[in-house]
């Protein structure tokens, strides 16, 4: 294999996980943004959502049993966060650290109640044979470069979601009321926006994406009680490092996350590229203590 | 003259604690002695947490850098490492020379010395270049969890360095006695308890200075503070710093007890649990985060042995109540102060509400 060949198929990987991060991530920086809380249960939203793919797949086996259960997950995922943000996000608001902590909590019952449902040792999502393929190039300089097809999938759907919100954000009512409440709460309530829905609707629609996550997650590999763990703590770094509640600073942090793992990777194994990572998010805050995108505002706390 | 109650009640304890060993089984007594280190860290999770508003999900890092300093030291102890003896876990591995960094830990002096040192002021330099940038609140618990992460996987890896996940154990001695005899181990009790009572006393007397004053005027509004021209961030580092350092103590302390230390005890899950202690017991009164690290631990002892998996529905229910319904913890419910304090923060975090919409 070429040297430029294993050079770039490692930059594609990045991407892939790249793109795994802006979904799990959007939700957590978007909540974020409007509440100023982190959900510590995000993660086990794309758990939600691979087992969710798992059961949808025994209902309806078969080549379009993945795109029946990116919706479900997506819903149900959605419904669950929904109830979460009701019942404990809502009632700790302004106690940021306390809703990282109660958070927690569920997501310790989530992961537990999952190994009882389906056991500790994980159940296998079979991707469909329109996926499973590899694209690979046989010849010229960039000879034996592979491109799986799951991979690329993966891409297509994290664009085609981030498009969706971007539309939905800058285009309709609702995205209006969104950014109007992000910029100034008390002014957006007195004007006659139902801040209080806007929390509860972003919230579950980012663990909604969450659990659409969840269903790409269980095409790479098996669903595990603990699958959500791996992701999420590269998706809280994501959320430091793209500023608050941006959509722009989230992909471009997301990128720079997942680039710098797979590049990272090329040179030294996985534990210490956890490590770097964490480095280069540390270096990166003694210049860019707001994340990426800066929001300009007078005030000074928040 | 009449005493007042709490007197009597702390006399009693003290009592209890420093004749534990004549009352209490041995087992019993080991499970203590445990605990009571692991509340040596807890003070510490009290002293940043309750005090200083910093939220750490990566106190087992630093309980772990002490844990595998004193650690390190019990396994090159009785070795003649100029004969090129190897612990055993490295043998194992295939390693054919120590690892430079392991030598000086063969002086015992350097090992006690590195348990205090090491995680403070990895904890300090740490938390200073996090603060510094006026980054903290939840990004600040963020960085930690990563960090929790990191380590741990750090050390899981290394196996042929850190003894991988097994971790470091079968100790014999320590300064040349036999740390694995019962009388041993009461003395190591006593050691922990008398450990326990001078960080105590030294947190009362910190907590009322003027440091201590300083570091709750910063917990409840940082930028005021900066207006009225101090300097928060010296304050904080200070705080994480000697959180870190007790949390080194009661890491060494435990693998005395325990006779093991493992990245099963410093990863994310069990960082976070140490919080979940010091939220039970009250994070803002000293003994609280005691009472809840002793209440948690016995409670998950009982639990965990019994019905494994209702242990973890029972940890995730703890923390949800703990945070929503009991936010002064258990010790905030025998303050006598609490009233004003709980109008003062719900004054405080209303404040907070406004700014932060």
């Amino acid at each position: 294999m070429h040297e430029s060949a294993f050079l770039l198929g490692q930059i594609f990987n990045g991407f892939s996980v790249a793109s795994l991060f802006i979904l799990a991530a959007l939700g957590l920086a978007l909540s974020f943004g409007l509440m100023r809380v982190i959900n510590m249960a995000h993660g086990e939203m794309l758990m939600l959502g691979g087992y969710l793919a798992y059961l949808t797949l025994q209902v309806i086996p078969g080549p379009l049993g993945i795109i029946v259960a990116m919706p479900v997950a997506f819903v149900g995922a959605g419904i669950i966060g929904a109830i979460l943000e009701f019942a404990v996000i809502h009632r700790l608001s302004a106690r940021p650290l306390d809703t990282l902590l109660a958070t927690w909590g569920v997501s310790l019952i989530l992961q537990q109640a999952a190994r009882n449902l389906f056991g500790a040792i994980g159940v296998e999502v079979t991707a469909p044979a329109w996926l499973n393929h590899t694209i690979t190039i046989s010849s010229g300089p960039l000879a034996g470069l592979d491109l799986p097809d799951t991979r690329i999938f993966i891409l297509i759907i994290a664009g085609v979601v981030l498009g969706l919100i971007a539309a939905l954000l800058n285009k309709t009512r609702l995205g209006l009321y969104v950014r109007a409440v992000n910029q100034d709460r008390p002014t957006a309530a007195a004007m006659g926006v139902n801040a209080r829905l806007i929390d509860l609707s972003v919230f579950a629609l980012g663990t909604g994406v969450a659990g659409l996550a969840g269903v790409i997650l269980a095409l790479l590999g098996p669903v595990t009680p603990t699958v959500g763990q791996s992701y999420i703590v590269p998706a809280f770094l994501v959320v430091i490092l793209g500023g608050l509640g941006s959509l722009v600073g989230t992909t471009i942090a997301s990128l720079i996350v997942g680039l710098f793992t797979a590049l990272i990777e090329i040179f030294v194994d996985v534990s210490v590229a956890q490590v770097l990572l964490l480095v280069f998010v540390i270096v990166f805050i003694q210049f860019r203590p707001q994340g990426v995108i800066t929001v300009h505002t007078r005030a000074l706390e928040g | 003259m009449r005493i007042p109650p709490k007197y009597i009640i702390a006399a009693l304890l003290l009592a209890f604690g420093a004749l534990a060993p004549f009352i209490i089984n041995a087992y019993q007594l080991s499970l203590l002695g445990r605990f009571l280190a692991l509340s040596i860290l807890a003070m510490g999770i009290m002293l940043t947490w309750g005090e200083a508003g910093i939220l750490s999900l990566g106190q087992g890092v630093f309980f772990g850098l002490g844990g595998y300093a004193l650690a390190m030291h019990l396994k090159l102890e009785g070795l003649n490492l100029a004969n090129g003896d190897m612990p055993d876990f490295m043998v194992w591995s295939g390693v054919s020379t120590l690892p430079a960094f392991w030598y000086p830990f063969a002086s015992p002096v350097f090992a006690l010395a590195c348990v205090v040192i090491v995680p403070g002021a990895f904890a300090a330099a740490f938390s200073w270049l996090v603060f510094r940038r006026r980054v903290g609140g939840v990004y600040f618990a963020l960085i930690t969890q990563a960090l929790a992460l990191a380590f741990s996987t750090l050390l899981i890896s290394q196996q042929a360095l850190t003894g991988g996940f097994n971790g470091l154990t079968n100790f014999s001695t320590l300064f040349g006695y036999d740390i694995t005899t019962q009388r041993a181990a009461q003395v190591i009790y006593w050691i922990t308890f008398l450990f326990v009572v001078l960080v105590y006393v030294f947190l009362r007397w910190l907590l009322t200075s003027r440091y201590g004053v300083m570091l709750r005027a910063t917990r409840d509004g940082e930028n005021r503070v900066r207006f009225l021209g101090h300097n928060p961030v010296p304050y904080k580092v200070v705080a994480f710093g000697l959180a870190g350092a007790l949390a080194g103590i009661g890491g060494a302390l435990f693998t005395l007890h325990a006779g093991v230390v493992s990245p099963a005890l410093v990863g994310v899950v069990p960082s976070i649990e140490m919080v979940v202690w010091v939220a039970v017991g009250g994070r803002n009164i000293l003994w609280g985060a005691i009472a809840g690290t002793l209440l948690v631990n016995f409670a998950k002892d009982q639990i965990s042995s019994a019905f494994p998996s209702l242990w973890l529905y029972g940890l995730g229910a703890l923390f949800i109540l703990a945070v929503s319904f009991l936010p002064a913890g258990i010790a905030g419910m025998f303050h006598p102060s609490s009233r004003e304090e709980s109008v003062m923060r719900r004054i405080l975090s209303r404040r907070k509400l406004r700014t932060a919409e």
